[in-house]
């Protein structure tokens, strides 16, 4: 009996330990500035889950090596602690709860996807916490009135605005005919609503507005509607899911329209997966490596394409690169704030004003960047079959003519 | 609301098509989970995620530079000792406990699958292009993508195999006997454990099948299976056990009310008008039976 109350007393002295010494695992520990993320490493996200964690390990490890960052005299140097969020909102939210208040982490970097950003923002605005996320885009991400929220990307609704208005200028000025297809999640109903925006803007016509489920694997309905009404622009945005399953009907199904814009080309790996068939595709991008913005960690966007392939052998999707561009961000707003106070650092990120590999960052109240546009891409083969994404659009970083309109496929 | 499908004829038989095609190739999954819920009766929730894992094995071919065609003989061989396998590890175990049981394996079952797919094969959606082109008919109005007729006949061709195999073979005929009578198969010397266990390989087989045709005509993806499940199950419904020709129709019939569904509810509710459907028909089902059972009092 004395005996057993003798270990239960040890093993909660142990207890008591590991928990006072996880709790003092704070914000910043020694050199070190903690940040949080949920990230999915499993699940449905998975792939991009771990473009966006190589593209912060990476700028981690460059800030670190460059120095790290000076707060008060000192040197810190950046650590993440990441927790699997199996690309399941519920799970997210509460990872983040873990994080905030057993982790005792003061700073978050985002998950992957509006939707998951959606789920833990509401966690992180409770506790105070600065996030600064690099893949949501979706627009209601930004109308919440949240203070601690920050995100280097452009807004979801502006993905493919710039395509509206590149065919209607192509057109003479006048609105031009829209078919559209979008997926039923936050994200591609945003990108729709700056179609309608877009269009109203234009006084185009939307002529087909469908959507997609979330099981999308055949979208020939829509294409057959297409091929009857025959539109000057088809929109469509599905993840990579519906990129894939747009270029492979259009192809078999030998649909002809002028122009093609989609969301999430790179991801998809389209020119890899469909070769020639993807061939003349507008996407949009929130950033390509061709783009001439600079900064002193990773240089221009070549450089760091090249840093990143070196390291993780593959070419950087855009997930990585806004994914790295947050502790650009992070390190600014530390070193401007000169102070680890969370109310502090909150205000330098809201005041933050760079430019960074990946961009120009400026955030608007609603914690959105302002100050970096989309591009767009179109997939570009040449006689080889070999097929290259080159920026179009807008014409200040354009390495190529956009092709427009697309051939018909039985001059191909 | 669209009634566009029905305002032009072109349409109308373009989703027809559409609908037959892929209404066959639904109707070959149907038929190995008709076959071992008839045997075995066992209701396989994993019929889709064997599905997917059968394009995979198709689109894993195509990757190494192997036409994906050629994954309709490979992923059924594969598939069959997948399917015994399964059958072997967890399935003989609940194979004479009550429906639910089965059900809630082969649940796990499915769980598993897709959380082991997304971990060896990754998140991404994949395909395998076939480059088979396009038929076009009536002055180019429909189009029909080879592919999906090709489909349509390989799930022809091992359909009326089976059913051959079925009638013909020793292995068949035991399946059916036990399929009637598992006790008395037993009793006239069938050895009904290693009947349930190539029954289960089988259907893997025919979801192998099914799989490649999946990868070449369409995407694939670790959690794409229930859908699958779902249709399949609600053809063996609709049809009822070891009706062939009821599946096929059935199947077909299907096909052309998703693509109609497709067109006049909008893509969005495809998949829920397959669910809404299912959902009319068990009620349908039950007041049938319901009104038979007080016929018979």
């Amino acid at each position: 009996m004395k005996l057993s109350k003798l270990f239960l007393s040890f093993i909660s002295a142990i207890a008591i330990l590991f928990s006072t010494s996880v709790v003092s695992f704070a914000k910043v520990v020694g050199d070190k500035i903690v940040l949080g993320a949920a990230i999915s490493l499993t699940g449905k996200y998975s792939s991009n889950g771990v473009h966006t964690q190589n593209g912060y390990n990476l700028a981690v490890e460059r800030i670190n090596d460059m120095g790290g960052v000076k707060v008060g005299g000192k040197t810190y140097k950046f650590d993440i602690i990441y927790y699997d969020d199996e690309s399941n909102p519920k799970r997210a939210a509460q990872l983040a709860e873990r994080l905030i208040s057993q982790d005792g982490v003061e700073f978050m970097l985002g998950p992957y996807s509006s939707g998951l950003t959606k789920a833990i923002a509401p966690v992180t605005e409770k506790y105070g916490v600065p996030m600064v996320e690099a893949n949501g885009a979706s627009r209601s991400l930004f109308t919440k009135g949240y203070k601690y929220l920050f995100a280097v990307l452009a807004p979801a609704n502006l993905y493919l605005d710039v395509a509206i208005e590149t065919a209607v200028e192509l057109n003479g000025g006048k609105g031009v005919r829209i078919a559209q297809a979008f997926e039923q999640d936050a994200f591609s109903q945003d990108v729709r609503l700056g179609i309608l925006d877009a269009a109203k803007r234009t006084g185009s016509e939307i002529i087909i507005d469908d959507k997609l489920p979330k099981e999308l694997n055949d979208m020939a309905a829509t294409l057959v509607k297409v091929k009857q009404m025959k539109p000057d622009v088809l929109v469509v945005s599905g993840h990579t899911k519906g990129a894939l399953t747009a270029i492979r009907q259009i192809a078999e199904m030998k649909v002809d329209v002028p122009m093609l814009a989609m969301t999430h080309c790179d991801a998809a790996k389209l020119s890899k997966q469909h070769g020639k068939n993807s061939q003349y595709a507008l996407c949009a991008s929130q950033w390509h490596k061709s783009l001439t913005y600079k900064d002193k960690f990773f240089g221009t966007g070549m450089k760091y394409a090249k840093d990143f392939e070196k390291k993780f052998k593959y070419d950087p999707p855009y997930q990585s690169a806004e994914s790295s561009a947050a502790l650009l961000v992070f390190k600014d707003a530390f070193e401007r704030a000169n102070s680890f106070d969370k109310k502090k650092v909150r205000d330098a990120l809201a005041a933050t004003n760079m430019q960074t590999f990946y961009g120009n960052i400026k955030f608007a109240p609603g914690g959105q960047n302002v100050d970096k546009p989309m591009v767009l891409f179109q997939v570009m083969c040449d006689g080889s079959g070999k097929c290259e994404n080159k920026v179009v659009a807008p014409l200040k970083w354009a390495s190529a003519k956009l092709i427009h309109p697309i051939p018909k496929w039985s001059e191909r | 609301m669209d009634f566009m499908v029905f305002q032009y004829p072109m349409i109308t038989i373009q989703a027809c098509l559409d609908g037959i095609l892929l209404g066959v190739l639904f109707a070959l999954i149907a038929y190995g989970m008709a076959l071992q819920w008839g045997v075995m009766n066992i209701i396989n929730i994993a019929q889709g995620d064997l599905v997917i894992l059968g394009g995979y094995i198709a689109y894993f071919m195509y990757l190494y530079g192997i036409h994906p065609a050629w994954g309709v003989i490979v992923s059924p061989i594969i598939m069959y000792f997948v399917g015994v396998g399964i059958y072997k590890l967890v399935i003989n175990k609940v194979v004479d406990r009550d429906l639910f049981i089965s059900i809630l394996a082969t649940f796990g079952i499915s769980i598993l699958f897709m959380q082991l797919m997304n971990f060896a094969f990754g998140a991404d959606v994949v395909l395998a292009n076939s480059g088979y082109g396009t038929t076009f008919l009536f002055d180019s109005n429909v189009v029909l993508p080879n592919s999906k007729i090709f489909s349509a006949f390989v799930s022809i061709v091992f359909a009326i195999c089976l059913v051959i195999y079925m009638k013909k073979s020793k292995l068949g005929r035991a399946i059916r006997a036990t399929a009637q009578n598992a006790r008395a198969a037993k009793i006239l010397g069938v050895d009904t454990e290693k009947v349930y266990a190539a029954t289960f390989g089988i259907n893997a087989a025919l979801c192998g099948v099914a799989g490649a045709l999946i990868s070449i005509t369409f995407t694939i993806h670790p959690y794409m299976g229930l859908p699958y499940t779902i249709r399949s199950f609600m053809i063996v419904i609709v049809a009822g056990l070891g009706n062939l020709p009821g599946v096929a129709l059935s199947g077909m019939g299907l096909g052309v009310f998703e693509e109609f569904a497709d067109y006049i509810l909008g893509t969005e509710f495809r998949i829920g008008s397959v669910f809404l459907l299912l959902v009319l028909i068990l009620v349908y089902r039950r007041f049938k039976l319901s009104r038979k059972r007080e016929y018979l009092k």
